[in-house]
């Protein structure tokens, strides 16, 4: 008898085993996330967008109301289905080139105005799914196709700091967060206070997820899981920005 | 078939040409006749000449806007040189006598050229702020396009909000309109 | 939410453009904009924002018009009558949400008021975002346009447009330009009620009641596709359709076809100068006629067709430079009736210039 690690309640059975790479973060950010919707119990209401790049494939992940969107525009999807349907819960997941580079102008807005929505952003600091492009994220040094004999600071600049960035422009009742995949039980609580900060119609909810890369990373499980525990932190660091009010309830 | 009447209303930004062609059009709806109105809006928001394009008819106004004008009104110096492009033989060119140094700039080409006093008239008799609309008198006399109890009813219409605030207004604005009328009364222009 | 209906039976109103498609889309039930400011639509936007709230509907300052097509894609997703407005760059931008509304037929609402091109240019008016409106998008243009000509059939079809969207699931636009935008005239605002126009109901395509996966199938629409196969298997799907429905959604306007030596093609604001060029003619005993697509797309290529057949010459009128032509001779193949075109891109038509080329052409001679 095959035994099956216990999923959770909102994943959708039939789309499972996932089809993201092995060693790929993106099933752990999910299962953290499909854990948090099932303890809030806000599967019946809950509208889940995905974007362009390898957060697409999460399309049929989850058996809540999926809308896989263009690059960049998972934001503004969730911020008009909000806007027409406040009583939703709407969770705008992507990645870093989706967040940070193509739609940053939604990013920047949606947290100006300071929409009721929760926006996942994945780091995993390269364009995946097009085979391997220097990200916003991309580490110093870091080689990647576009970058072949690493990132050159003062040609290419430097990793963008999203949390850092969403938690200076946000307003009063923004939650922002940076977890990691490498600290599962901080990143789903990470995940939850962001929904909850939703559902409580405070204001605008950011978590970047530190993640996972091997295919592009060219990386063994070991060196995989040193650069996502060790090395990122380092540019990207842990915890929370910005609490609703300004400090933690 | 009954053509429409085309009027071309040119002036500076705050003399009023737009609400002119606003009450002209107003009242030409309230008649019951079809009416057209557009302005001529480009980039810049202020300080270019302002121009206002009316058509007055029986039947469905055709493209909303026309070269050649039946009437051509400019209000200001500039309007007259910006106006002229709008006169073709048929064009009575109207301006106010009062705009200087334009006599070199004046239609040729029109059917008649018309200098009325009218800020002369609405700053001696009432107000220099009625004038506008004492050429649309001017204007409304001359072609009978709409009557003058219309004309004061699409007054009533656009501007009540502010003869609610000050009555003596209204008789200014409906005294303007009277004293346009009858500053072309005595000319042969239609 | 305000129960009150905006418009109660029906009222003449004079107006500009702008004032008539946000009264249109108050009277069709639509219950969110967003938008984004460019000339000449703004006035879309302030009315709707100033109306609005008197009836518990909603708008939305976007930070481009991407933002404006997918957020209205979002409101739409919702069950919501929701749209949005632009114009010349902004449609451009506007192309990526619609060519998503188009792949996922999620019914979209636009209003088009078209400013010169290409580029910034003016922001005035012309025709010259035909094609764009029609095949924007990476896609196949699978969608409904409505190429307006005076301020009645703007409130008519704005009406129309949220319900043909809702009932075929193809994004709808109306197509008008700056100076039905900016111009003021009379019509009838009325409650489509009261004409006996029934509203399609909307739908929530997310956000349905019930837990998905227990009480219902949960929603996973897409766009993205891994093989060949799966989309043509789709798009297959969705254009038969579109070609299906075709019919029943043209819409055209002919005058005095039998007759005409001489037919005149010509569609929004330049078909008024058309109209009245041509009835001119005609009563001073020419022979000419004019056919007018009111739907660009799906065009009415076989009432163009029959229309033409009698024809000696055809004479299309546009402010631009070939756009509808296009549409015209992609219709017309086959047909060995000469074509001539009388274009001002990005400029106004007055029935004059219109009169005159038919003269020209009548007596034998291009002008």
């Amino acid at each position: 008898m095959e035994i099956l690690p216990k999923m959770p309640k909102s994943w959708n059975p039939a789309s499972k085993p996932h089809k993201f790479c092995p060693g790929c973060g993106h099933g752990l950010v999910l299962k953290a996330l499909g854990q948090a919707i099932d303890e809030l119990g806000i599967q019946d209401r809950l509208v889940f967008g995905c974007d362009i790049g390898c957060s697409l494939l999460a399309w049929d992940f989850f058996n809540v109301d999926t809308v896989q969107t263009h690059h960049g525009r998972t934001t503004p999807v969730m911020v008009g289905i909000k806007r027409a349907r406040p009583e939703l819960v709407t969770v705008a997941y992507m990645g870093d080139g989706g967040g940070y580079a193509i739609g940053s102008q939604h990013l920047v807005n949606a947290a100006t105005r300071n929409d009721i929505i929760t926006c996942i952003l994945v780091n995993n600091t390269n364009y995946a799914m097009t085979g391997g492009q220097m990200a916003p994220t991309t580490i110093p040094g870091q080689k990647t196709e576009t970058t072949p004999y690493g990132r050159d600071v003062a040609e290419a600049g430097y990793p963008m700091l999203g949390p850092e960035m969403v938690a200076t422009i946000s307003h009063e009742g923004a939650y922002v967060a940076r977890g990691s995949v490498a600290k599962f039980r901080q990143l789903k609580g990470y995940l939850k206070k962001a929904l909850e900060n939703q559902m409580a119609g405070r204001g605008f909810s950011f978590i970047e997820a530190l993640s996972t890369c091997p295919t592009n990373w060219r990386t063994n499980a070991e060196q995989t899981w040193a650069f996502v525990e060790e090395t990122m932190p380092k540019y990207f660091p842990l915890g929370e920005l910005k609490f609703p009010g300004g400090k933690e309830e | 078939m009954g053509k429409a009447v085309r009027i071309a209303i040119a002036g500076e930004g705050g003399q009023g040409v737009q609400s002119f062609a606003q009450i002209l059009t107003e009242a030409a709806v309230l008649e019951g006749k079809e009416a057209l109105y557009i302005p001529n809006f480009g980039i810049e928001q202020r300080g270019g000449v302002s121009i206002a394009f009316v058509q007055i008819g029986d039947e469905q106004i055709g493209a909303p806007k026309f070269k050649t004008g039946d009437i051509v009104v400019a209000l200001s110096d500039r309007a007259v040189r910006r106006g002229q492009m709008h006169v073709g033989p048929e064009t009575i060119f109207v301006y106010d006598a009062g705009i200087e140094g334009i006599e070199a700039d004046l239609p040729k080409n029109a059917r008649k050229v018309l200098a009325l006093p009218a800020l002369e008239t609405a700053s001696r008799k009432l107000h220099p702020r009625v004038f506008n609309v004492l050429i649309m008198g001017a204007v409304i006399g001359a072609t009978r396009v709409v009557t003058p109890e219309k004309a004061k009813e699409a007054i009533e219409k656009r501007l009540g909000y502010k003869f609610e605030k000050s009555p003596e207004l209204r008789d200014l604005n409906f005294q303007a309109l009277e004293e346009g009328i009858n500053l072309v009364a005595g000319m042969e222009v239609a | 939410m305000n129960g009150e209906k905006p418009i109660e039976g029906e009222r003449k109103v004079f107006m500009t453009g702008n004032e008539v498609v946000a009264w249109g889309a108050l009277a069709a039930g639509a219950e969110i904009m967003y938008g984004y400011p460019i000339t000449p639509q703004n006035e879309i936007m302030h009315y709707w924002a100033r109306l609005g709230p008197k009836f518990g509907k909603r708008f939305l300052q976007t930070e481009d018009e991407l933002s404006a097509g997918f957020t209205t894609i979002g409101g739409v997703l919702t069950g919501k009558r929701a749209f949005t407005a632009t114009a010349g760059p902004g449609n451009v931008l506007m192309q990526e949400p619609l060519s998503m509304a188009e792949a996922m037929r999620i019914p979209t609402v636009v209003v088009i008021q078209q400013r010169g091109g290409p580029s910034t240019a003016t922001v005035i008016y012309s025709q010259q975002e035909v094609t764009l409106t029609c095949f924007g998008g990476n896609g196949e243009g699978l969608r409904v346009v409505y190429a307006t000509a005076s301020h009645q059939e703007l409130f008519d079809y704005t009406i129309k447009a949220f319900n043909t969207a809702w009932r075929y699931r193809f994004p709808a636009f109306i197509l008008g330009d700056g100076y039905q935008a900016k111009m003021r005239e009379s019509l009838v605002i009325y409650d489509p009620a009261a004409r006996g126009i029934e509203m399609i109901s909307p739908e929530p395509l997310v956000g349905k009641t019930g837990v998905p996966g227990t009480d219902r199938e949960a929603a996973h629409l897409r766009n993205a596709f891994s093989v060949e196969e799966e989309l043509l298997h789709a798009l297959g799907d969705d254009i038969e359709e579109y070609e299906r429905v075709a019919p029943e959604i043209i819409e055209y306007d002919a005058f005095n076809t039998t007759e005409a030596d001489l037919l005149v093609v010509a569609h929004g604001v330049v078909f008024r100068s058309v109209a009245m060029a041509v009835r001119e003619l005609v009563n001073q005993g020419e022979r000419v006629g004019y056919f007018r697509p009111i739907t660009l797309r799906p065009f009415p290529g076989t009432q163009l067709r029959e229309a033409a057949q009698g024809a000696e010459q055809l004479l299309v009128v546009e402010s631009a430079y070939g756009q509808l032509n296009k549409l015209v001779l992609e219709n017309l193949y086959g047909s060995n009736v000469p074509v001539r075109t009388l274009f001002r891109p990005g400029v106004g038509i007055t029935p004059e210039e219109v009169n005159e080329e038919c003269r020209a052409l009548l007596a034998g001679k291009e002008a």
